[in-house]
């Protein structure tokens, strides 16, 4: 099976913080179709998410698939509450990085 | 057909608009206009120091426009999460902005005032009676110390707050902390729309444009609801709404998009249905607010931390970057040597961009390292003098710090400024981010 970078199944991909405690990511497909095929096998899934971020998979507090939007979300805890000493993103907008490198196995 | 029409002009009142869109917007004949003020997004400092995060220039522009637009058709204002945070500093900052354009442009209108501090004695009787406010976040259920430490605690409010504020028959309403949808909510609860429905679009219209293609934060939007379903779009033409952009905004800053959870219940998305109407509308149906056993509301508080001062350097030598782990351990150690009576009143910390400034130990790329980066030295100390006397010896000590290798004997760093450091003043952190049992939603407002 051939693999392909996230990046050409997405339209979207983002973080951004869920409340002072929480980092949520958002993943929106192209398309219905490509939504279909990566929730019915689950290529995006906690272990994945803590791989990325490497961080336990407790620490994974939610993984949603969202048919509405074709999109699939995963809520981390954030590393330290909003704003705390030691902040580097106080709005979690720029903590996507990872999710774009992940290379998904995929047959056109 | 029977109909609510809902105009929400920016994201965050400051945030602007243009005019066109505004105009645009007033063409369809709304019968409430309705924006949110505020988020916890911007951090802890805001709120703990009672000031707001938009600048009052722009709040006063924003502002002039939506009340001479209530004003002169006799439709209602409301005004969620006032100043930004909505505790009190931040009302009365919105309040006295209210008042002064007013005055200048002889507007009269009755106005209510809807604050949501809570009060300290009251948290802690009721901490020490044994009730237990289970935290959202923080480690453990509220305690003393967490009231003690913060400097406000403001409650969400829901709709009952407004819709009782509306049946006073007003025409503004400024609330302090409110939950975001509520002030789009509250005029259709009131005339006895679905809530389901009401909070949804309020969800949806709440950040304005940002739910349309392209987005915006800065451009209207405008909600049409009605008995089993609801219309979204914007007014600017060069945007539109699709299914897509809707269905993401419902994404937007929540942990689950099915189920939603607000004062006194949760919105239900199980059962949503998103549709294009026409080429800009989004046609929704099927959202449901399911009540809660009981009616929580969610606390708020900040306190302060200390003071902080940073300074901003960049670094190019190579055979300094390389050893730059070392060179950071070996000047802590020097600044707390040289400093040890101070030992425990201060955080010394080094952001390092180019590297992992922006992720921290979430940075999955640890060996890579840029040619050229930025140093942000950090302190934060009991006293405002302290951290700038730790951040200013902690800059001179790597400044002119020896290590193996060394070619470059003149200086490690490169100051874009002088004076290299800046006090940043207080610092505050969240404190209180709890549920609060109530047992009528008008409570504590």
């Amino acid at each position: 099976m051939g693999m392909v970078n996230i990046t050409r199944l997405a339209r979207v991909i983002r973080s951004k913080n869920a409340g002072p405690y929480e980092l949520t990511l958002d993943i929106i497909f192209n398309d219905a179709e490509t939504y279909r095929r990566v929730k019915a096998k689950r290529l995006i899934n906690k272990k994945l998410i803590a791989g990325l971020y490497h961080i336990p998979e407790e620490q994974v507090l939610a993984l949603v698939a969202f048919d509405p939007a074709n999109a699939v979300k995963a809520t981390i805890v954030r590393s330290r509450p909003c704003g705390d000493v030691g902040e580097t993103d106080v709005y979690g907008a720029q903590q996507h990085a990872p999710l774009l490198e992940l290379e998904l196995p995929w047959d056109d | 057909m029977e109909e609510l029409r809902i105009l929400s002009p920016t994201a965050i009142l400051g945030y602007g608009f243009p005019e066109e869109s505004f105009r645009a917007g007033l063409a369809l004949d709304p019968h409430v206009i309705a924006v949110d003020a505020g988020s916890t997004d911007p951090g802890p400092y805001y709120l703990g120091a009672g000031v707001s995060f938009t600048e009052r220039a722009a709040v006063k522009r924003d502002l002039a426009l939506i009340l001479e637009a209530g004003c002169s058709r006799h439709i209602p204002v409301l005004i969620g999460t006032a100043g930004g945070s909505g505790a009190k500093p931040h009302l009365d900052w919105c309040l006295d902005i209210i008042k002064e354009i007013a005055a200048a442009e002889k507007l009269r209108f009755r106005m209510a005032v809807v604050p949501a501090d809570v009060d300290k004695d009251f948290l802690r009787r009721k901490i020490r009676s044994g009730t237990v406010m289970p935290p959202l976040g923080p480690p453990a259920p509220l305690q003393e110390a967490d009231v003690d430490k913060s400097t406000y605690i403001v409650a969400q409010m829901g709709v009952e707050p407004l819709v009782a504020a509306l049946d006073a028959g007003v025409e503004v309403v400024v609330a302090g902390r409110a939950y975001d949808p509520a002030v789009f909510a509250a005029l259709p609860v009131h005339l006895g729309y679905d809530r389901g429905l009401a909070l949804h679009l309020g969800k949806i219209l709440e950040c304005a444009a940002i739910a349309a293609e392209p987005g915006s934060g800065s451009d209207c939007m405008f909600g049409w609801l009605r008995r089993d379903h609801f219309l979204v779009a914007p007014l600017n033409p060069q945007r539109r709404c699709t299914v897509t952009s809707v269905a993401a905004h419902t994404l937007y800053e929540k942990s689950d998009p099915y189920f939603l959870p607000g004062p006194g219940g949760a919105l239900d998305l199980h059962a949503v249905t998103f549709r294009q109407h026409n080429e800009r509308q989004v046609y929704v149906a099927g959202s449901r607010f399911v009540p809660s056993q009981q009616y929580t509301v969610k606390l708020e508080g900040a306190g302060p931390v200390g003071f902080r001062t940073v300074s901003i350097a960049g670094a190019r030598d190579p055979v300094f970057i390389r050893q730059l782990d070392q060179i950071l351990a070996g000047v802590r150690e020097r600044v707390a040597d040289n400093f040890h009576a101070l030992a425990g009143q201060y955080r010394l910390l080094f952001h390092i961009y180019g590297r992992n400034g922006i992720m921290g130990e979430l940075e999955p790329l640890k060996e890579q390292s840029c040619h050229e980066l930025c140093l942000v030295i950090e302190a934060v100390a009991s006293t405002q003098e302290t951290a700038g006397t730790i951040c200013g010896f902690t800059r001179s000590t790597l400044l002119h710090y020896g290590y193996p290798g060394r070619l470059s004997t003149a200086g490690n760093l490169a100051f874009p400024y002088s004076p290299s450091d800046f006090q940043a003043g207080p610092v505050y952190q969240f404190v209180v981010h709890h549920l609060l049992t109530v047992d009528d939603p008008l409570e504590l407002f």
